[in-house]
């Protein structure tokens, strides 16, 4: 049996609620429901999943999906050692066997036929049949199972198939709002009320551009960066410039735009 | 000599050595030597009459005499310094000496007016460079010895040459005369429109080298500026600034649209961007905040103090939103300068409200009148509580209107300086009447359109071309027609087929092979179809060594799929009815046959695929001829077309290629071919230098290379290697036996696209 308690969040991370997601999560954790959250990138997703298992108190197992990875990656493999093979279990099956939630993070970027194996977790038998090893696994009465994706930037060929979407309870975030965003980055990075409030409004400018040039707007958590680097004493026009312009683009036009932003944000 | 008495014996020496019999200068010899002798030094005047003497004497008249005379004194007091006295006579004897002498009055007339807008001697030096290889450039010879024609633009440049100067920098205007010369320079009534700046070419020209930031230019940044920072959007449309010199357009916003200036110079330290920024700022700025009134009860001067009140309360409710809005706006905004106006003989409503204007905005404005200051703080009272609305305000406005009143502000006379605010609008949007004015118009509101000018085909696309000589593109210079291509019996081309039955099947085994079938291995996996045998046994190599084995031994496999896009354009120029050498079919006839098969082919293939032709005559009348289009299979309307192919008229191939790119660009297509069938090079009737066609077709090729569209020609044309290789890099074939074109061009296709 794996190590428990090195899947534990052990300190209360920061999460500021937008509404009431909290106790929605909770409603559906008492009853074991699969979650999937959907939003933009950096809107605190993650962060989100983290203290719900803190305030849970539950281990989180947390999986970057990506192109490369595969059913075995999930589920576990046999492994090749000088006595013959070994079969290690994958983070999946680790997490089902100790009752931990299972968090798959940006689950679009996997293939669609790696994402199949977690479709007998997620329905009334949450069991996950290990093939290769002859066995059937009974998940953890605690074990719960968390998809996170963004549909805005990923292309057709990347969305959920309807058999996987349908079950899921979902949750959509997005941007906080600005009041709520300038409280998040002054608790976060201990910046003043001010100037945070003027990164959120220059994260504001960029957002209005999505779509028009841009795939992404500004996230809060590149906001965050710059606040963190004001924090630091760096100057806030070439944080913002360095924190939040020359991440999201290469178009000069955009550039500039968002430049101008900056300028007439923060000079008087 | 004349016998007129001057009284003061230094005056009777002057006009001894002037030398003149002319009254006209007898007339104003006073008055000119009073303003002359202010300004010039004693050895100046000196040189001066010496001038002035020497151009009377060249038998032109009068007039040069008096122009240089009465202009003179002002170039050299403009000048600030020894003037270039000695330049402008070497220009002037130029003149005499070759047959533009015409052209030295307007030259000595502008002269001073010139130099107003150059001030320096060096500036000046530059313009009389210019003018003096515009003279070289365009007067004319017989026999290529002495020159005979005067220039015929020289003396309408001159006279336009102040205006020109305060649009164009001498840079600028160098360019504009060398395109003139370059492109009229053989054909005099056109070359006097240009340099008139009467025609449209001589105009997009002045606009395209004006100094300042263009609209054009940065229309996408004030789009996203407009989209980003404001959440608004429409459409931006430049007015022209260049033309109306009297009465200067202002900014101003309608149900169409945004409408900005075509231009701005930079404003002390503020870009042209960022004016265009506070422009559509303030203007944004009323879009959100204001609301209509109604105007019919206010007087005139009441309006305007409602404008000037309401477009400080937008502007400090933007500078709340964007505080470093304020530094641009105070940059923009002039300056009154208080007391600068005498309310005894001026109206000065304008003037107080400028200053109150700046009095809003600029919190260290320092004006001292106890007015002003009141309303400045009741201003600031109102716009602390909240957003106020148009209506407070305007009521703010009245009342600053009745408190200042005075009898002088009904003067005819009104004082201006300082009191136009160039970034803001127009206001219309804020006023709306009730009553229509008298100026009704109603009665010729319904206007049919007349009988006879229904629209022929599609209007004209037009094109630039590239001029190799300047590396600059001619605005609009193509007018490209589109056109269906004609129908005929669609049967001939089924017989062409038939004819060449044996080459089908042999393009039918090819193409068999080209079609969407090939696999492409993807190794290294961990779990695939097969077991790859090479990594498999290097992974058993690692575990008996008793290192850790690679797992990803298995490999699987994925059909590649073929997403081509192709473009076929043909040239249709006359010299298709040609026999090709040593056959008796034309290269017509052959084209058609092996575009026939072509197409046949490719739709075997199921490539998306369009067939396009093209001929011109001259730059007015390029004609693009639809044959296939994407959305058209392979059936018998198309084979009609193919069928009707008829050649005639030359060949302007950029155009065509821009026009072609045009379509080719909208497809989605992982690869976007464009194949050019031409039979020779570049050419139209109205183009004597061979080189600028296909430099154009070379830039062409160019732009559709960044657009990712590949091009490649077939020439048809034996001695082709000359030009083609200019115009297409490598990426073209030459096929000299144009017999066995039909079974060339499918293969260069497939050859082209495996």
């Amino acid at each position: 049996m794996a190590d428990k308690a090195q899947y534990k969040v052990h300190q209360e991370p920061y999460y500021q609620p937008q509404g009431n997601e909290v106790a929605l999560y909770q409603a559906a954790y008492r009853n074991r429901l699969p979650v999937m959250v959907k939003g933009p990138t950096g809107c605190g997703k993650s962060r989100f999943i983290e203290y719900m298992a803190w305030k849970l108190d539950r281990p989180l197992i947390t999986v970057a999906c990506n192109e490369d990875m595969t059913a075995s990656d999930l589920v576990g493999r046999y492994l090749l050692d000088a006595n013959g093979t070994r079969w290690l279990d994958g983070p999946l099956t680790t997490a089902a066997r100790i009752g931990a939630i299972c968090y798959l993070d940006e689950i679009v970027e996997a293939r669609q036929d790696t994402t199949v194996v977690i479709h007998p977790l997620t329905d009334h038998r949450r069991t996950l049949p290990l093939d290769k090893k002859g066995e059937l696994l009974q998940a953890h009465p605690d074990f719960q199972l968390v998809i996170s994706y963004n549909p805005g930037y990923q292309s057709l060929m990347k969305d959920l198939k309807q058999s996987t979407k349908q079950r899921f309870t979902g949750f959509d975030f997005d941007y906080p709002a600005p009041e709520l965003e300038t409280a998040i980055l002054a608790q976060e990075t201990g910046l003043a009320e001010g100037t945070a409030a003027k990164l959120v409004k220059i994260g504001q400018t960029a957002r209005n551009l999505k779509g028009h040039g841009l795939d992404e707007g500004i996230s809060t958590r590149l906001l965050v960066y710059a606040a963190m680097l004001i924090k630091d004493g760096v100057d806030p026009l070439d944080a913002c410039r360095m924190a939040l312009v020359r991440p999201i683009t290469d178009d000069a036009d955009i550039r500039a735009t968002l430049d101008h932003a900056i300028d007439a944000v923060f000079s008087q | 000599m004349t016998d007129t008495a001057y009284q003061h014996p230094l005056m009777q020496a002057y006009w001894a050595q002037l030398d003149t019999r002319f009254v006209e200068v007898e007339a104003v010899f006073e008055d000119v030597m009073a303003e002359a002798l202010a300004i010039l030094s004693h050895e100046d005047i000196y040189h001066y009459l010496d001038a002035a003497r020497l151009i009377g004497k060249l038998g032109r008249g009068v007039e040069p005499m008096l122009a240089f005379m009465e202009e003179w004194p002002s170039v050299v007091r403009t000048l600030a310094e020894e003037a270039a006295l000695p330049e402008v006579m070497a220009l002037v004897m130029k003149m005499q000496k070759s047959p533009n002498s015409r052209a030295i009055t307007p030259f000595l007339q502008t002269l001073a007016a010139v130099a107003r807008t150059l001030q320096s001697r060096e500036q000046l030096g530059h313009y009389l460079d210019i003018a003096l290889d515009f003279m070289v450039r365009t007067t004319g010879s017989i026999h290529g010895h002495h020159t005979t024609f005067p220039s015929p633009g020289l003396p309408d440049f001159f006279a336009q040459a102040p205006f020109l100067l305060t649009q164009l920098s001498l840079a600028g205007l160098k360019n504009w005369v060398d395109y003139g010369i370059r492109n009229y320079g053989n054909h005099p009534e056109r070359q006097k429109d240009y340099f008139n700046v009467q025609s449209a070419d001589s105009r997009a020209v002045l606009q395209r080298e004006r100094h300042g930031t263009l609209l054009a230019d940065v229309e996408r940044k004030l789009d996203i500026y407009l989209r980003a920072l404001w959440r608004d959007s429409d459409h931006l449309v430049p007015y022209s600034t260049a033309f109306d010199a009297i009465r200067k357009p202002v900014p101003y916003y309608d149900q169409l649209g945004i409408r900005l200036p075509d231009v701005y110079d930079d404003a002390g330290d503020i870009s042209g961007l960022d004016r265009y920024r506070a422009a559509l700022a303030h203007m944004v700025g009323h879009r959100r905040w204001s609301s209509v009134q109604i105007a019919d009860n206010w007087s005139p001067f009441q309006r305007m103090a409602v404008e000037f009140f309401e477009d400080c309360r937008v502007e400090t409710l933007l500078i709340r939103e964007y505080p470093g809005l304020r530094h641009i706006f105070l940059a923009l905004h002039p300056k009154p300068v208080e007391g600068a106006c005498d309310p005894e003989t001026t109206s000065c409503l304008r003037h107080r409200l400028a200053m109150l204007s700046r009095a809003l905005l600029d919190p260290g404005y320092g004006y001292g009148n106890s007015d002003l200051n009141d309303f400045v703080t009741r201003f600031r009272a109102v716009m602390d509580a909240g957003e106020s609305s148009t209506a407070e305000i305007a009521a703010l406005a009245l009342a600053y209107v009745a408190k200042t009143r005075r009898q002088s502000d009904q003067f005819a006379k009104i004082y201006f300086d300082d009191t136009v605010v160039d970034y803001r609008d127009d206001n219309r949007q804020l006023w709306r009447f009730i009553e229509a004015g008298d100026e009704e118009d109603a009665v010729d509101e319904e206007r049919k359109i007349e009988p006879g000018e229904e629209v022929h085909g599609l209007p004209p696309r037009h094109y630039p071309e590239w001029d190799y000589a300047s590396q600059t593109y001619r605005p609009d210079w193509v007018s490209l027609y589109e056109h269906l291509h004609p129908s005929g019996n669609a049967a001939d081309i089924d017989l062409l087929l038939e004819k060449h039955g044996a080459l089908a099947k042999r393009l039918k085994k090819m193409l068999d092979l080209l079609k969407p079938q090939d696999k492409v291995r993807i190794r290294y996996q961990e779990e695939g179809s097969e077991l790859d045998l090479d990594v498999a046994i290097r992974s058993l190599i690692d575990f008996k060594g008793g290192a850790t084995p690679d797992p990803r031994i298995n490999m699987s496999h994925r059909t590649d799929g073929r997403d081509i896009a192709v473009m076929l354009l043909l040239d249709l120029s006359e010299s298709l009815n040609e026999k090709a050498a040593g056959s008796d079919q034309t290269i017509l006839e052959l084209s058609q046959e092996a575009v026939t098969l072509l197409a046949w082919a490719v739709e075997q293939l199921g490539d998306a695929f369009a067939i396009a032709g093209f001929h011109s005559n001259t730059r007015h009348d390029v004609r693009y001829l639809h044959i296939k289009g994407y959305g058209e299979h392979w059936n018998a309307d198309v084979k009609a077309r193919l069928a009707a192919m008829q050649a005639g008229w030359s060949t302007r191939m950029g155009a065509a290629m821009r026009n072609a790119g045009h379509y080719l660009e909208a497809r989605q297509a992982d690869k976007r071919l464009l194949l050019i069938l031409t039979d020779g090079q570049p050419s139209d009737v109205d183009v004597q230098d061979e080189r600028l066609l296909i430099e154009d077709a070379r830039q062409a090729v160019k732009e559709l290379d960044r657009d990712g569209i590949f091009s490649y020609c077939i020439s048809l044309d034996p001695k082709a290697d000359d030009y083609v290789s200019t115009i297409f890099g490598r990426q073209y074939t030459v096929i000299d036996n144009i017999e066995r074109l039909p079974e060339k061009l499918p293969e260069l296709f497939m050859a082209l696209t495996k």
